[in-house]
């Protein structure tokens, strides 16, 4: 098999003719709407610089979002959390707010890429690529959390349980539109939630599989209320399995429980076969064994002992 | 193709420089500057060989578009030593630890050591795998490199 010199190796530079940097949002979208499509939004650019180099995709211009005001915020409004549209993910890791109300997400913003990565890397970038086992989506997912979404004709909030379309494909396009808000509910009182990854190495790895885990419980009677499990890749998209949540709502607290849903969830998964990320046997297998242990945590920290 | 001006400072010197947009910090830095101490290992933000630091926090300069410096403070490895020529804490201990096989992913290693170490004059093995797991050593097995940066951080306190 011979590979061409283009496959083999990639060019050295990204080819663009523009590098805008506008100050505004209305600024930002205005560009956007005059380029038609040969514009595309960059922030961090860890997705995108990549991609250029592999002539992936091809632009006129790009539109540096990163100078937009008061987007790089994590913030409480009510009783909700909003992360930015630029927020980063070393700053969601580092966040004392988010370690204590939404631990889940802490460490999945903690898991990806390395450092470096970390410093630069948005949030609401790792969810517009769109990746089925992105270390931000999950627990986003998990967490019920919605998006802004800004364009020329105005905003519009979609929950994130719609925002994935297909593999690398989401509601928003980066070539019109700008994701300016993250929100979500934190953890309250009798709730929980654990994030798990499973990959090759401590750092510098992708996901072999990821799963988090958010419960709310009734302590009276010893109940599940509420669970949700979301899991990745297990599916071409960020996966919520509804039947396991389903079968868990109003079941008792006990190891019966934990391990019928283990079950049910390896039952609804599809993991592919892959030679980076493990066989799909090996991989159903691991999904009983996190989502049960992600439970077994999330019920913890909810403030149930399990006997 | 149109070039920008854009002003920053480098390695603690204002620089003026006109560039392409579609210009990416490693190129600047080794093809115009001649600032090869920074190493081009993966070009696609895996490695970590091209480790520089922006306004003090290690960034990949592999992916990041010069113009995205502008107005900012970039530290490189040829900033670590000073105006005598006398070297870092963190280079002195990589040499005296032998931390450095072929040196490829050296520079790298050494800019993420020095983040931490501004921030964290004390940190611990743990806190010191995790300032480093952003770099991909493929000679040395990683065991001195840590343990070079242990010792940078007991001969800063020395000298304290
Ligand atoms: S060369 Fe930049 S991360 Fe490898
Ligand atoms: S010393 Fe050779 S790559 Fe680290």
């Amino acid at each position: 098999m011979s590979l061409t010199f283009k496959e083999l190796h990639w060019a050295k530079d990204i080819r663009v003719q523009q590098y805008l940097q506008p100050k505004t949002l209305e600024e930002a979208l205005h560009i956007l709407q005059d380029y038609r499509g040969r514009a595309r939004v960059i922030a961090g650019g860890t997705d995108v610089i990549p991609q250029l180099r592999k002539r992936d995709i091809e632009l006129e211009a790009l539109v540096d979002i990163t100078g937009l005001p008061d987007m790089a915020n994590i913030e409480k409004d009510g009783d909700k959390i909003i992360l930015g549209g630029l927020t980063t993910h070393a700053q969601v890791a580092s966040s004392q707010l988010i370690k204590d109300q939404a631990g889940l997400l802490s460490e999945g913003a903690g898991s990806v890429g390395s450092p470096q990565i970390r410093n630069i890397a948005t949030v609401a970038g790792n969810l517009i690529s769109g990746q089925p086992a992105a270390d931000t989506s999950i627990p986003l997912l998990a967490l019920d959390a919605s998006v802004t979404i800004a364009s020329g004709e105005g905003e519009r909030a979609v929950p994130l349980s719609e925002f994935f379309l297909d593999l690398g494909k989401t509601a928003l396009d980066p070539c019109k539109e700008i994701l300016t808000r993250i929100k979500f509910q934190p953890l309250g009182k009798d709730q929980g939630g654990a994030y798990l990854r499973l990959s090759k190495r401590k750092a510098l790895s992708l996901p072999m599989l990821v799963c988090a885990v958010k419960v709310t419980v009734n302590k009276d009677k010893n109940t599940i209320s509420e669970a949700s499990i979301a899991l990745g890749p297990v599916a071409p998209t960020p996966f919520r399995d509804r039947h396991t949540e389903d079968a868990l709502k109003g079941a008792p607290i006990n190891l019966t429980t934990l391990a019928d849903a283990a079950e049910g969830a390896s039952a609804y998964c599809s993991p592919r076969d892959s030679l980076l990320r493990g066989s799909c046997d090996y991989r159903q297998e691991m999904v009983k064994v996190f989502v049960k242990r992600g439970l077994v945590r999330a019920l913890e920290q909810a403030g149930c002992t399990l006997d | 193709m149109s070039t920008t001006k854009l002003s920053f400072k480098l390695n603690g010197h204002s620089m003026e420089v006109a560039i392409a947009p579609n210009t990416l910090l490693i190129d600047l830095l080794r093809d115009d500057l001649g600032l090869t101490g920074t190493k081009v290992g993966c070009r696609e933000g895996e490695c970590g060989a091209c480790t520089v630091l922006l306004d003090g926090e290690p960034v990949n300069s592999c992916i990041l578009p010069t113009i995205k410096v502008a107005g900012r403070s970039l530290t490189t490895i040829e900033g670590l030593a000073n105006e005598e020529g006398e070297l870092d804490e963190i280079q002195q201990a990589f040499m005296d630890e032998g931390a450095a096989q072929c040196g490829f992913c050296t520079p790298g290693m050494i800019m993420n050591a020095k983040a931490l170490l501004n921030k964290n004059p004390n940190p611990d093995e743990a806190e010191i795998r995790q300032s480093l797991s952003g770099v991909l050593c493929r000679c040395t097995g990683y065991q001195k490199i840590v343990q070079a940066v242990v010792t940078a951080s007991q001969m800063k306190k020395l000298q304290e």
